[in-house]
């Protein structure tokens, strides 16, 4: 069982931390309030963004 | 290299990178790209409205609104220029100041925080996965399934730790070299030796690996090590575009034509066109052209002196009224420039001597750590005879007195103030600015620009004075000198009265013909009025006596918040200024201030504040020209309005971006309510440090211990933080 399951588990961790890696460099952690606040906007609701 | 040899450079190698003058213009540093300060924007309106009305532009391909750093990032094709975009802005009701990229660009990539964040998720990652093959641990398995476990712990755990520790490991090896402790001893010498000693135990199928301890040790270190750096940098990214803000430029006369240029490239004798109503951009000697120069920034004298040619002009100074050329007589590294960094040396210097409560603190620890381990070691050794239990024991010591309470003790709770402060409008530059501003017990004032606002307002009028103030304005509204735009505003509505012929003499006035007679206002020697002893401009009809319209400095806004705030907090009031006695006087009695030294010069200020910290008081310094420099730099703390010249600002710890004083009061609470958390802070983890500390000299501490009272101090500390005012 546990040969099967400590890998697995350290996979699906690191998979989360190449996600993180990936946002990282994407810049998505640059500006925390503005997106936290780009949310609320009501511009695209009905269209979306071309 | 191909973007490098696009740019046209002086060619010595084109194939090197040469290096460029200290100023690049903004459209040299990255084509296409301008970068916007929006002091105002705050919600998800504010990026829509002003996002939108970007894209509407022509020419422009995208436009991102920061809101953290509160700036827009405007992709624009060529032709558009960053004043074009402050009007644009200026439009739909948004502030915009041009900035420098070239100088954002130190701070742009922000390398140091993202490489921060990545080992922090690292120690993260590791730590949770460590806990849980822990667990297997402290619920009891044995044998083979525990080496098992701490197999896999070694596996993940000895390469973060050499990966996620380094910036401790850097400053205590720095530390180590100049031969002084600082708090990264004891952590780097607590992470590194449980790693090294589980790695053994593992190989000697021990009971104790502390595998999941040296990974939470690093998680949580890192966390207030991240905290700590987003307020520095944020502080620092803030005040450099305040720097930014200006973007030194000079009209330069080429062949008669005006050419804009970066002040770095003028050279002595370059002849420079000053506009009225704009700020001196070098030092230079007058060649042609008349005004009225106002010294405020550089003297605090709140009356313009006259300049025609021949005089001897400073960078920083204001041409009032007539456009005057002026011919350089020192460079721009040579002038203004130089003194402000040397007086940021100075204040450096002065700044370096102060010792935060977490240094105090470390001075303490870090000696006393080491010395309970190595006594911890010494004691068991002679008693047991048996190295590894010794050294086990020694190990479970550093560990568990480690600081991680303490890493975060300080970073969690100035996080909390700085943020609380910047949300009111007050940037912190400084990381002890919090700590010495809790301390002060003095506040030493300037006068003008910092308790008024150097805007003049016209006096109530007596009967002569009244009677003949549809003239006067009349001939203010052709004058953009500061006390006839100053007249016009206290005038109210009134009738135009029928002069004509109305022009205005640089540096004297304005003069008209009414019914025939000469009509003049102005300066009173020009008109041949005694002169006042306070500010004021004459008005001469004909042969008639003169009349005088007299003018006070406008007080800022909240500081009468500021002073009763003070007395109610127990600080003790000065104001020190370069003008005169009666200005000074006069405005000491409207707010209430008893100790007043007016006349001062650059020099008597800073030994007004030298005297004082004698004394043994901890002065809290306000100013804003480059006569209060030298004090802002002398004070324990010191303060500066935005509007203050780029030198006041760089010498002060704290900038309050808004008019409005008030907030200073708030911040010294703000500030003294953080010593308390801070002080608390340190309390707890003492308090954790009592407890634990026997458990483990007497060789009972766990690993599960240890991982429990370090997560509990770290909460409670992040926690207690959140209680700052």
């Amino acid at each position: 069982m546990l040969t099967i399951l400590i890998p697995v588990s350290l996979a699906l961790g690191g998979l989360g931390l190449l996600a993180f890696f990936w946002a990282l460099r994407r810049g998505q952690f640059d500006d925390p309030e503005g997106d936290a606040h780009r949310i609320l906007r009501t511009d695209y609701d009905d269209v979306p963004k071309e | 290299m191909s973007a490098s040899e696009a740019l046209p450079r002086p060619q010595v190698c084109p194939a090197c990178a040469i290096p460029q003058p200290e100023f690049h213009l903004p459209e040299a540093a990255s084509p296409g790209q301008i970068v916007l300060s929006l002091p105002g924007v705050h919600c998800a309106a504010c990026i829509s409205t002003v996002e939108n009305r970007l894209a509407r532009e022509p020419g422009i391909r995208s436009a991102r609104v920061n809101l953290s750093l509160k700036r827009v990032a405007v992709d624009a094709g060529p032709g558009i220029t960053a004043d074009h975009l402050v009007g644009v802005l200026a439009g739909v009701g948004y502030e915009a100041h041009e900035l420098d990229p070239a100088l954002l660009a130190e701070t742009g990539g922000d390398k140091t925080g993202r490489d921060l964040l990545m080992r922090l998720a690292v120690s993260g990652f590791a730590m949770m996965n460590v806990m849980l093959l822990s667990v297997a641990v402290w619920s009891g398995a044995e044998d083979a399934t525990r080496d098992m476990m701490h197999w896999i712990s070694a596996m993940i755990a000895l390469p973060v730790i050499v990966f996620a520790g380094q910036p401790f490991y850097r400053n205590a090896w720095s530390a180590l070299k100049v031969g002084r402790l600082n708090m990264d001893v004891p952590i780097s010498l607590a992470i590194l030796l449980a790693g090294a000693m589980s790695l053994y135990e593992t190989m000697m199928s021990g009971h104790h690996a502390y595998f999941d301890a040296a990974l939470s040790l690093t998680f949580f270190l890192l966390g207030g090590r991240y905290l700590d750096y987003r307020t520095r940098a944020s502080a620092r990214s803030a005040a450099q575009e305040l720097a930014a803000l200006e973007v030194p430029r000079a009209l330069r006369l080429v062949d008669g034509a005006e050419v804009l240029t970066p002040v770095a490239t003028l050279g002595i004798g370059d002849h420079v066109v000053v506009r009225p109503g704009t700020r001196l951009p070098v030092d230079g000697e007058v060649i042609s052209g008349e005004s009225e120069i106002d010294r405020a920034f550089l003297t605090g004298e709140s009356l313009p002196a006259y300049a025609g040619p021949g005089s001897r002009l400073n960078a920083g100074e204001i041409n009032l009224t007539g456009q005057m050329v002026l011919s350089v007589t020192a460079l721009s590294k040579d002038s203004s420039l130089r003194k402000m960094a040397d007086l940021v040396a100075l204040a450096e210097t002065a700044r370096n001597r102060y010792t935060s409560l977490a240094d105090r603190a470390a001075a303490i620890y870090a000696p006393g750590v080491h010395l309970l381990a190595a006594i911890a070691f010494v004691v068991w050794v002679s008693i047991s005879g048996d190295i590894r239990l010794s050294l086990n024991i020694a190990i479970a010591v550093l560990i568990i007195t480690c600081p991680c309470a303490l890493g975060l003790a300080v970073p969690a709770v100035t996080t909390m103030a700085s943020g609380r402060l910047y949300r009111k409008g007050a940037l912190l530059k400084s990381s002890t600015a919090l700590e010495r501003l809790a301390e002060a017990d003095t506040i030493v004032f300037d006068k003008t620009g910092t308790l008024t606002l150097g805007v003049p307002k016209l006096d109530p009028l007596d009967d002569a004075a009244a009677r003949h103030l549809d003239i006067a304005a009349t001939l203010a509204t052709h004058s953009s000198h500061p006390l006839a735009r100053a007249l016009v505003a206290g005038a109210g509505p009134f009738a135009l009265a029928d002069i004509s012929d109305i022009r205005e003499v640089p540096g004297y006035g304005m003069e008209g013909v009414l019914n025939g007679a000469p009509v003049r206002l102005g300066r009173a020697s020009w008109v041949g009025a005694d002169a006042p002893a306070k500010t004021a401009t004459c008005l001469k009809i004909g042969d008639a006596a003169p009349v005088s319209f007299t003018f006070t400095d406008e007080l800022r806004p909240g500081v009468d918040a500021l002073i009763a705030a003070a007395a109610r907090l127990g600080l003790e009031t000065h104001l020190i200024t370069g003008d005169t006695e009666a200005a000074a006087g006069d405005i000491a009695a409207r707010v209430g201030i008893a100790n007043v030294t007016a006349s001062a010069l650059p020099g008597d200020k800073v030994d007004y504040v030298s005297r004082l910290a004698a004394e043994g008081r901890r002065v809290l310094m306000i100013g804003d020209g480059l006569n209060d420099t030298g004090a802002l730099a002398a004070a324990h703390v010191s303060i500066s309005p935005a509007s203050a010249i780029d030198a006041a600002r760089v010498a002060s710890d704290i900038v309050v971006l808004g008019r409005d004083f008030a907030v200073i009061g708030d911040a010294i609470v703000t500030a003294r309510s953080a010593r308390t958390r801070i002080k608390e802070n340190f309390a707890i983890a003492a308090i954790y440090n009592m407890i634990a500390v026997p458990f483990a000299l007497l060789g009972f501490a766990t690993p599960l211990m240890a991982a429990l009272a370090m997560s509990t101090s770290s909460i409670t500390v992040t926690l207690n933080a959140f209680r700052v005012r």
